[in-house]
């Protein structure tokens, strides 16, 4: 049963990341890949409907680490302390510019919330990333079972690093990049005219930029955590994932290249999907690796509660998961289609 | 200061009673515009759809900063009280796990369909959308309230072996009849402010003479849905509210009445002010007896009073626990008379001329959100000095390794970003009103 929920919060994490990681993308390169008025309302018009309910996967997925790891979530929270409140100011900055833009008609207003949105949009995938790095690299959780970080130290990886390091900025900026190339295909997919014809072009370049960080990285981890590496061999989950995100690679570049822009979006979501289901087979049963000794780990065996309160929370999951599936399988229904900007006093 | 713990509460206490100013329209909102959306099918009249279109605009910004006001309330379980949340999160993360999968994806799937789809959808599938909303608004309401009523009084639990809690019965704890009051309590009352809001604006445009026909329309929906909910806050909600608080947390009744002594046939404060120090009420305006009536249904019942509990036990904040539920209860007084009378005059086909009446009901709308903020501040204050009623209290909570400054760094820099959030807010929601209803489909 803990297994299980291990899997359930993974899950909802990857989705997570998939469905947020292209609006993300999409408020990284606005500012670049449309250029008038009418091109960003038709990128926020291609997100506008959705970018909400992609959210609701944080907070579902938070919740389901809270009800079946509470140790993990307080200990991870609170020992990030600073870097959470900078994620949780960003998505508030980042929902407002995205609700507000074009209530109001005027130049200097839209300038203001363009840039808010971009940056925003900019440093959650390279806090959320940093996130990662810390969760795969370790941090210095004691005997108490809590831990605290200061933002950074000296930059340095080891017993007592900041939540920022070298390994950890590398981790964002490789999120970063992946978010935004997963950005360009969604926009290619979904929008038309230059806005379509610029991220086509960004696309390509991007996924190139991921495919030399992704090498990087995991050379990196391999150096910062060894012991991620050596599980592999006994994790057929991990190479079953291995396969799904070298792909989803595949795709991606194969759909660029016949312009079919759906399925390479499709590839990307499955390269994201399987980078991370890799990483958390690999790093199974341990959920927040200690530093300082293993036997202060998190794990999905010590932090977990008990079986009642899991298999209750797994009923009502089964019932629920399948529903908001059908939500958004009924949205992208719904707004089929290119994205054209709305008429003003309409639409995002 | 430089105990975290003040930080911590003073962060959560000002984030939560912000956030909930939010919600409260929007779920009160949510019913209205379902109510003129129905009306609008059966009637087949436009002038219904053009005022559930006004108050759809509203509701999209309202909710807008609801969400993003919403996301820090998520993430301060596991930043600040981490030792709480490690301690009961097997509990109330169920429900808040519930929150996200039921609740907000069909809040946010349906929004967008709600505020931009009017055009795109038949009538009943826009009444359709209207609906989903008002079903998702308050689900979510449920599932909070569920978590909060687990802290005021816990049910459904067992104690694990390493001391933490677990589910011991699911149905017990989703069913918990404390949720199931507050609940009640809690939803009329948004829908009370959701009525006061509509009716102010119905009376604005009536006294300044435009609008004439969505100025009667709001005018009678606020009315009336106004009066009714007002009397159901009362009664029989807040006095259920009141039994249960009664009979569970005896000492926070008497710290809400300001009592020190016991004794049968208590009477009921009206007016007067906490004098802890010297342990009694100075310049008390009673009616004997009420107090015992209304917590335990005779008049001669003995109400306890605070002397008699350790004093490790009372609630840290006597004073401002009296006031609040005193203001509660009088504003509720108060906008009962309001709305009973301007529901008279409608009925007598006389608001929309009565000037002074329409002043009053262009006022009095800020007292709903008052009311409810007391109302929190009286569910909240009153449960310390426990976080989990009799289980866990609220010095134990906070998270062990963040200190003073991290926390008054982040509630200052809140208190920055709600300056902000709430100048835009009020900003356009001033041009939403300005502008007025449309009668084209935006
Ligand atoms: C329009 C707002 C409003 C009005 C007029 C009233 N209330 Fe209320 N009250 C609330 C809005 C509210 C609330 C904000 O919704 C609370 C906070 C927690 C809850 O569930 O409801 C609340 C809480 C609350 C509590 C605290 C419960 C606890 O400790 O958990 C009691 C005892 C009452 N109410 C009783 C009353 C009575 C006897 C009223 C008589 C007029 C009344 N309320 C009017
Ligand atoms: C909108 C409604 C609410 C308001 C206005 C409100 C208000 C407050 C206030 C003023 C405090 C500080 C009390 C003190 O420290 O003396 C507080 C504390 C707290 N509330 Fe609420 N609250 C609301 C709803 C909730 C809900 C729904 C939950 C749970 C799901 C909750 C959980 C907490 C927690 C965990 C604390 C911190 C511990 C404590 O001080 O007891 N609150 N709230
Ligand atoms: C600790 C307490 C609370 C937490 C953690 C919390 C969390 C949240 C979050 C994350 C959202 C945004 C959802 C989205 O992205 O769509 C939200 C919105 C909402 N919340 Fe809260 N909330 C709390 C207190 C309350 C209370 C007390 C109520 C009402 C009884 C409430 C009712 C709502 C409603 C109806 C919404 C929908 C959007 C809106 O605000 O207009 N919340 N809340």
């Amino acid at each position: 049963m803990e297994m299980l929920w291990f899997w359930l919060v993974s899950v909802m994490v990857a989705i997570y990341v998939v469905m947020d990681g292209f609006d993300f993308g999409a408020g990284i390169l606005h500012l670049v890949v449309a250029k008038t008025n009418e091109e960003r309302r038709q990128v926020l018009g291609a997100i506008g409907p959705l970018w909400d309910g992609n959210e609701v996967w944080l907070l579902a997925g938070g919740g389901s680490l809270f009800l079946a790891f509470p140790k993990v979530l307080a200990a991870g929270f609170s020992g990030f302390y600073l870097a959470m409140w900078l994620v949780v100011w960003c998505l508030m900055l980042r929902g407002i510019s995205i609700e507000f833009r074009s209530h109001v008609q005027d130049g200097l207003w839209r300038h203001f919330w363009d840039s808010t949105f971009a940056a925003s949009s900019v440093l959650l995938p390279v806090l959320l990333g940093a996130a990662l790095g810390n969760v795969l690299r370790g941090v210095p959780l004691d005997a108490t079972g809590y831990f605290g970080m200061s933002l950074w130290t000296d930059f340095r990886t080891g017993a007592h690093p900041g939540i920022l390091d070298w390994y950890t900025v590398l981790i964002g900026v490789f999120a970063l990049a992946t978010v935004a190339a997963h950005g360009a295909l969604f926009l290619a997919w979904k929008t038309g005219g230059p806005v379509h014809d610029r991220s086509k072009a960004l696309a390509l370049k991007l996924w190139g930029l991921v495919l030399a960080l992704w090498i990087v990285a995991s050379y990196a981890t391999s150096v910062v955590n060894p012991g991620i590496f050596q599980n592999l061999p006994k994790a057929p989950l991990a190479w079953v994932a291995t396969l799904l995100f070298l792909a989803g690679l595949a795709l991606v570049f194969v759909g660029i290249k016949r312009e079919r822009f759906l399925l390479a979006f499709l590839g990307s979501g499955a390269f994201i999907i399987g980078i991370l289901a890799a990483s958390a087979a690999c790093v199974y049963p341990v959920m927040l690796k200690s530093t300082l000794d293993p036997a202060f780990d998190l794990t999905a065996l010590n932090a977990s509660v008990g079986g009642y309160g899991l298999r209750m929370g797994l009923v009502w999951w089964l019932i629920g998961f399948p529903i908001a599936l059908g939500y958004i399988a009924f949205l992208f229904r719904f707004h089929r289609g290119k994205v054209k900007a709305a008429a003003e006093g309409d639409g995002y | 200061m430089g105990d975290p713990l003040f930080w911590h509460r003073l962060q959560f206490g000002f984030t939560i009673t912000y956030h909930y100013l939010f919600p409260q329209l929007t779920m009160g909102l949510a019913l209205v515009i379902v109510v003129l959306k129905a009306l609008g099918l059966k009637t087949g009249e436009a002038r219904y759809n053009d005022a559930a279109r006004f108050w759809i605009r509203i509701f999209g910004i309202n909710f807008a900063v609801g969400v993003v006001t919403g996301i820090p309330m998520e993430f301060q379980f596991g930043t600040n009280w981490a030792k709480f949340s490690h301690y009961s999160g097997g509990i109330i993360g169920q429900t808040l796990g519930m929150e996200g999968l039921f609740a907000f994806f069909l809040e946010s799937s349906f929004l967008g369909m709600l505020i931009w789809g009017e055009k795109k959808l038949s009538p009943k599938g826009h009444f359709g959308a209207a609906l989903a909303l008002w079903i998702g608004s308050w689900l979510s309401g449920y599932f909070i309230i569920a978590t909060n009523a687990f802290m005021q009084h816990p049910v459904g639990y067992t104690v694990a072996g390493d001391g933490t809690l677990q589910l011991a019965s699911f149905w017990a704890f989703l069913l918990n009849p404390w949720a199931i009051a507050q609940y009640a309590h809690n939803m009329v009352a948004a829908v009370v402010t959701g009525s006061f809001v509509v009716a102010a604006i119905g009376a604005f445009w009536a006294l300044k003479g435009i609008h004439p026909e969505q100025a009667k329309l709001n005018l009678r929906v606020g009315t009336v849905m106004g009066l009714i909910f007002s009397v159901l806050v009362a009664f029989p909600t807040g006095d259920i509210q009141g039994k249960l608080v009664a009979k569970h947390q005896p000492i926070t009744l008497a710290a809400m009445e300001g009592r020190f002594e016991s004794g049968p046939r208590a009477g009921l404060t009206l007016l007067g002010q906490p004098n802890v120090a010297e342990r009694k009420i100075d310049n008390p305006i009673q009616v004997p007896a009420v107090l015992s009536f209304i917590a335990y249904g005779t008049f001669s019942s003995n109400v306890k009073g605070l002397l008699e509990f350790p004093e490790d036990q009372w609630p840290q904040n006597i004073e401002l626990l009296y006031y609040s539920f005193h203001i509660m209860a009088g504003l509720g007084t108060i906008m009962i008379g309001v709305m009973g009378l301007a529901a008279f005059l409608l009925w007598r086909g006389r608001l929309d001329g009565n000037r002074p009446m329409l002043w009053v009901l262009m006022l009095v709308f800020p007292f709903p959100y008052i009311a409810t903020t007391a109302g929190w501040a009286v569910a909240e204050f009153g449960r310390q000095p426990w976080l989990i009623y009799g289980l866990f209290r609220t010095a134990q909570g906070g998270s062990p390794t963040v200190h003073a400054g991290q926390t008054a760094f982040t509630t200052l820099g809140f208190a920055g970003i709600f300056v902000v959030l709430s100048t835009l807010f009020l900003y356009l929601i001033g041009r939403e009103i300005a502008h007025g209803p449309s009668s084209h489909t935006a």
